[in-house]
């Protein structure tokens, strides 16, 4: 056998790797939520054993078993319900006036100079103080019943969409203006057409701030002088020291806040169906 | 096209016609004294260098600014496109195109134009999927939909690849001859004008340098002896070098002299 002619010095030859087709791995596959589950379970258990042994003591945390019947104890008696439905109606009475307020605000603001020159400054000089700081001068003026209560939540409100809604007003694109006056718009189709709708994305934004704090609000509104609410639950069993029901609290909370934020999430997808992210190929 | 032959000398009523037309910021003149006309159906490129006025002189005749002296006459159907496509993103394709549109049928007229420019089947997509040359094309439809009597465009192929800007030539060129718009191109590109239109201004600092008619044959094509000369001779008027190289007709290029080449 004669061998090839040698081209090429064999010390050039190129070092090669072979690239196989990867395979997917055989067996049952543990779904991802049942893996990211584990993790919390496993934190609950321990938690539980610490509280069972004594190592923490309820004063300082209730045990999760407790927790979970007191749960079920305030829901049967439709206590939690009431209290819940209380909370709710002043935070959507609050939010509703704070983000007309903001909105007629911003517009005004946002689409003429001349309101931008009136109305701008005393909003931003009010935006400055805390709401919370309002409430011993809210008091002094509405007494201590609902009116402060739903007030100091519009306090609050207010600005997040006023201040978003205004910054997204004035931060279109003036290109996107330009070419409105091109093809011959007039002004209030102009704004129609170009400015509120380039203007909704930041509008969402100060909505999303303003429904947060509509909801921490009412921890602090519902400590004054009030029997109903979640604010109320949580602080009347603080002087009770039962931290089962301010954990309940808590939880109701955080469940209300993701479940407002799926709405949220769900008038943008609607009303922002062309921003890229939302596109479907 | 008979219709679109150059039109030299002008016929009695120009579609546009500036006398003195000044435009300054400050004491900057940005455009000195100006006078142009152009014909109706006429295909007219504004070249200049940067800062020579071109867009200055295009936002005036689309009536984005005002003048500061002259007399200024443009039909009132006129339309703009732009470098940017400036479609407004919330709005579907067929949305944009019939944006400000009042009488008619709106949706068959989108329908109408975005067909002519190719792009029937984008109808109902939103602005941030196209390309940039489907965007530029809807832009185009946008404008031809308010049938304009002067088409305004302002480096409308610049942000866009080779073979695309080919292509959109090829579109300019047939929606022209199908609608008939006086054009007034503000470009860069030097080959561009030449392969567009009937006439080519050359602006500099805020006056004409020079009108160049161009009696090409459409379709015009890139690299011929007299499409090299025309080349040259712009380029020497836009202050390019070209290098003094001798061309490939075997006259040498002058190199540019100043400002004294008005035809």
């Amino acid at each position: 056998m004669t061998s090839p002619p040698v081209l090429h010095n064999p010390a050039d030859t190129v070092r090669t790797i072979e690239i196989t087709p990867s395979v997917a791995r055989n067996g049952p596959r543990v779904p991802g939520f049942v893996l990211r589950l584990l993790s919390p379970v496993v934190i609950l258990l321990l938690w539980e054993i610490a509280s069972r042994a004594g190592l923490i003591p309820t004063q300082i945390i209730a045990a999760p078993s407790e927790i979970s019947i007191t749960l079920w104890a305030l829901t049967a008696s439709g206590e939690l319900a009431h209290h819940l439905l209380v909370s709710l109606q002043r935070a959507v009475l609050g939010l509703s006036i704070g983000v007309a307020i903001g909105v007629v605000a911003a517009l005004i603001t946002g689409l003429s100079k001349r309101g931008e020159v009136v109305l701008d400054s005393p909003m931003q000089m009010l935006r400055t103080i805390p709401s919370l700081a309002l409430v011993p001068l809210f008091i002094l003026w509405f007494g201590i019943g609902e009116f402060t209560k739903v007030a100091l939540i519009v306090m609050g409100t207010t600005f997040p969409v006023y201040l978003n809604l205004f910054a997204g007003i004035r931060n279109i694109d003036p290109k996107l203006i330009e070419a409105g006056n091109t093809l011959g718009l007039s002004r209030r189709e102009l704004i129609w057409h170009v400015v509120l709708p380039g203007a909704l994305p930041s509008f969402f934004v100060g909505l999303r701030y303003s429904l947060a704090i509509s909801w921490l609000a009412l921890v602090f509104v519902e400590q004054i002088n009030t029997m109903s609410g979640i604010g109320f639950l949580a602080s009347d069993a603080r002087d009770f020291m039962r931290t089962d029901i301010i954990v309940i609290c808590l939880l109701v909370y955080s469940v209300l806040g993701l479940l407002i934020d799926g709405i949220i999430r769900t008038l943008e997808h609607y009303a922002l169906a062309w921003r890229p992210s939302f596109v479907k190929s | 096209m008979n219709a679109h032959t150059p039109l030299h000398p002008l016929p009695v009523t120009p579609a546009v016609r500036l006398q003195r037309v000044v435009r300054q910021f400050g004491d900057n003149r940005v455009i000195d004294g100006l006078d142009l006309d152009i014909a109706p159906g006429e295909f007219v490129a504004l070249l200049g260098a940067s800062g020579s006025g071109k867009t200055t002189l295009l936002r005036s005749l689309a009536g984005l600014d005002s003048i500061e002296g002259g007399r200024l006459i443009v039909p009132e159907a006129r339309s703009a496109v732009f470098q940017e496509p400036r479609l407004m993103p919330w709005k579907r394709v067929w949305k944009n195109v019939t944006l400000g549109v009042r009488d008619g049928d709106a949706r068959s007229r989108a329908t109408k134009a975005l067909t002519e420019v190719g792009l029937a089947h984008r109808l109902n997509a939103f602005p941030t999927t196209l390309s940039g040359g489907e965007a530029q094309r809807v832009a185009l439809a946008r404008s031809l939909v308010r049938e304009p009597k002067l088409l305004l465009l302002d480096e409308p192929f610049a942000a866009l690849d080779a073979l695309t800007r080919i292509r959109m030539h090829q579109l300019i060129i047939d929606l022209w001859r199908a609608h008939g718009p006086a054009v007034l191109l503000v470009t860069h590109d030097v080959e561009e004008a030449i392969l567009l239109a009937d006439r080519i201004i050359v602006l500099k600092e805020g006056r004409i340098a020079d009108a160049i008619p161009i009696g090409l044959e459409r379709p015009r094509e890139k690299g011929t002896p007299t499409f090299n000369a025309i080349r040259r001779r712009l380029l020497e008027l836009l202050g390019v070098d070209s290098g003094r190289q001798p061309s490939e007709d075997g006259q040498e290029v002058r190199p540019f002299r100043g400002l004294a080449l008005a035809t």
